[in-house]
């Protein structure tokens, strides 16, 4: 399987969505590189708005230029944007639901060893609980890119996690991302791994891995934790009985917490959330951190298998 | 240019609109008194002479724009548009009531015509600097105008917005300065001193004005030389007294956030020629 870098993937759907779309701006706050915000900065000089650092007033601007009819796109950290900037998100941008596009790079524990101050496991419950945001965390180059699409056609608020590093290519070409729709990447009854961002691929591995032990278990791509799939969680809660939800992202409040509500509602299934369990994450690699924190094919494995003996 | 305008006309304008506020306040029995009436000749001299709009076409595509970033004072903006057309004057007292489009600060989509949803502090400069480089990038569509507070000018975001609005050359857009000397815990002097204000401006690269904020010929000199300046923004630093027009409210911090009672509204409406 390929693999191919998340940043790398928007920054090229942007400059090509820069094409069909003239009313589309980009925003950088002083990360140009880090974000490839550079990639439109290039193709599209004169609707590049360089900020500076003042996340802030990068999102107050994005607002006044969504009022104006342009599709601004902001860009800067998952970290900086969900907490530094998050009152000017939820007032001057999601409360009268403005065409804003806040793309964030280095989510979850992707910044690894710059440190936990720039790791953002926080931003989904965040992000989740304003009103009027949609949130949407794909998972590979091909999901990024759809997702892109996807968020600038919608016409509201969205908030998008890219993740740093490089992800491993899970989508075929016959699965097509939609917001609010989870992506069924693996059919069975016997249990269900829901997913969001790039664990999509440790996910799928865990699968095929049980598969091959006779054990069928479906996994579920959440590429949009709000509006959340609720049909599918229902699905699954009723056709398997057990899920595990697995993101890039503390337990409290994310994916996990998402599918949780979900399934409490309905009251079917068992829910076990994988994450950060609660804790500031430790600084090292993204891979490094993953595995301290569980997060590994084999983590799920045998959480998973655990999980359905008990 | 100098276009000519009727400064009668204008003055009515403003003791009207002081007078519907009162009655608001009154009515709702909530709101900001002092906020309200130290800006009113500003809105008036905008709305009611330089500002580019139509009541009638409130979406009008090149119209100018307006941003209250101190969002609190939104009565002083509803009764000099209700004075405009905008909405029937009699709506006003709906203030702060459940599902009336008169929120106790502006929520542009239940009441369009307003410009932008503020009342959180800081916010609307950045708002307004958003409006203003779109208008560049559609070839200086239209100009925009956002007026802020002395306390508000405490928040990290204004300067962060005062920063950048010269970077961008924003020529079509003017900062006017509340400049009442009073917050909510004191005079802006002690709470957290601002001055030297116009220096401060001057040094991060905008054209700086001094006007008596009540002064409706000075504001309009003061717009229109705005207008004609090329390559920065403008910072207009209006001096005003805050809850001005009543003679028990001037200069005093605690109108800034209380409204009348009924004597006090009478007291009021009764200096103020109603
Ligand atoms: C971010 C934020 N913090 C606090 C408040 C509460 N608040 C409302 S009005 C006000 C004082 C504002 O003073 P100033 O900007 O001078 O306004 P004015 O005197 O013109 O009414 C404060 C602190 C707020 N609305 N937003």
């Amino acid at each position: 399987m390929a693999k191919y870098s998340l940043r790398h993937a928007f920054a090229e759907a942007l400059v090509d969505l820069g094409k069909k779309y003239p009313n589309l701006v980009a925003l950088e706050a002083d990360l140009q590189d880090s974000t490839q915000s550079i990639q439109f900065m290039k193709a599209f000089p004169e609707r590049y708005i360089q900020v500076g650092i003042a996340e802030q007033n990068m999102m107050g601007i994005a607002a006044g230029l969504a009022l104006s009819g342009k599709i601004p796109v902001t860009h800067t950290f998952a970290c900086f944007a969900s907490m530094r900037a998050c009152e000017q998100v939820r007032t001057s941008i999601a409360y009268p639901k403005l065409n804003v596009k806040i793309f964030v790079s280095h989510c979850g524990v992707s910044a690894g060893t710059a440190g936990t101050s720039h790791h953002a496991i926080e931003d989904i419950a965040i992000m989740r609980a304003i009103p009027n945001m949609t949130v949407i965390a794909p998972g590979d180059a091909r999901e990024m890119r759809q997702a892109a699409e996807a968020a600038i056609r919608y016409d509201g608020p969205a908030y998008v996690r890219v993740g740093a590093g490089e992800a491993e290519d899970v989508y075929t070409e016959t699965h097509h991302f939609e917001i609010g729709k989870a992506t069924v990447l693996r059919d069975g009854n016997d249990a269900t791994i829901i997913s969001t961002g790039q664990l999509m691929y440790e996910a799928v591995c865990a699968s095929d891995e049980l598969r091959k032990q006779g054990k069928k278990i479906r996994v579920l791509q959440m590429g949009t934790v709000k509006p959340i799939d609720r049909e599918v969680i229902l699905e699954a809660a009723e056709e398997t009985g057990f899920i595990v939800t697995i993101e890039e992202h503390n337990v409290v409040g994310g994916l996990g917490g998402a599918v949780a509500e979900v399934a409490a509602e309905i009251g079917k299934a068992k829910v076990r959330r994988l994450g950060i369990q609660d804790r500031f994450s430790p600084v090292g690699t993204a891979a490094y951190i993953l595995g301290e924190e569980m997060l590994t094919i084999n983590d799920i494995i045998v959480s998973l298998l655990e999980f359905v003996k008990e | 240019m100098a276009q000519c305008y009727d400064i009668e006309y204008l003055r009515e304008l403003a003791r009207q609109s002081r007078i519907d506020v009162i009655k608001m306040l009154e009515a709702a029995k909530s709101g900001h008194p002092g906020g309200s009436l130290s800006e009113i000749e500003i809105l008036v001299a905008l709305y009611g002479h330089v500002m580019k709009h139509d009541n009638d076409n409130i979406n009008m595509k090149d119209r100018d724009r307006f941003v209250l970033s101190k969002g609190h004072g939104i009565p002083g903006l509803y009764a000099v548009m209700a004075n405009l057309d905008y909405w029937p004057r009699e709506d006003l007292l709906s203030l702060r009531t459940v599902n009336s489009r008169f929120q106790g600060h502006p929520d542009r989509v239940r009441l369009p015509g307003l410009e932008a949803s503020t009342g959180s502090l800081g916010q609307g400069l950045s708002i307004a600097i958003g409006y203003a480089l779109a208008s560049k990038l559609d070839n200086d569509a239209y100009r925009v105008y956002c007026v802020i507070g002395d306390g508000e000018s405490q928040e990290g975001q204004i300067w962060e917005a005062a920063l950048s609005a010269p970077k961008f050359k924003l020529d079509n857009l003017v900062c006017i300065l509340d400049y009442n000397k009073g917050q909510i815990d004191g005079f802006v002097k002690d709470v957290m001193p601002l001055e030297p204000i116009a220096d401060k401006w001057k040094a991060f690269g905008w054209h700086v004005i001094k006007v008596d904020g009540h002064d409706i010929d000075e504001l309009i000199r003061a717009f229109e030389e705005a207008a004609s300046i090329k390559g920065k923004p403008t910072f207009i630093l209006a001096d005003t007294v805050k809850g001005k027009g009543v003679s028990f409210m001037e200069g005093l911090i605690d109108w800034h956030g209380v409204a009348p009672n009924k004597e006090e509204a009478e007291q009021a409406l009764k200096e103020l020629g109603a």
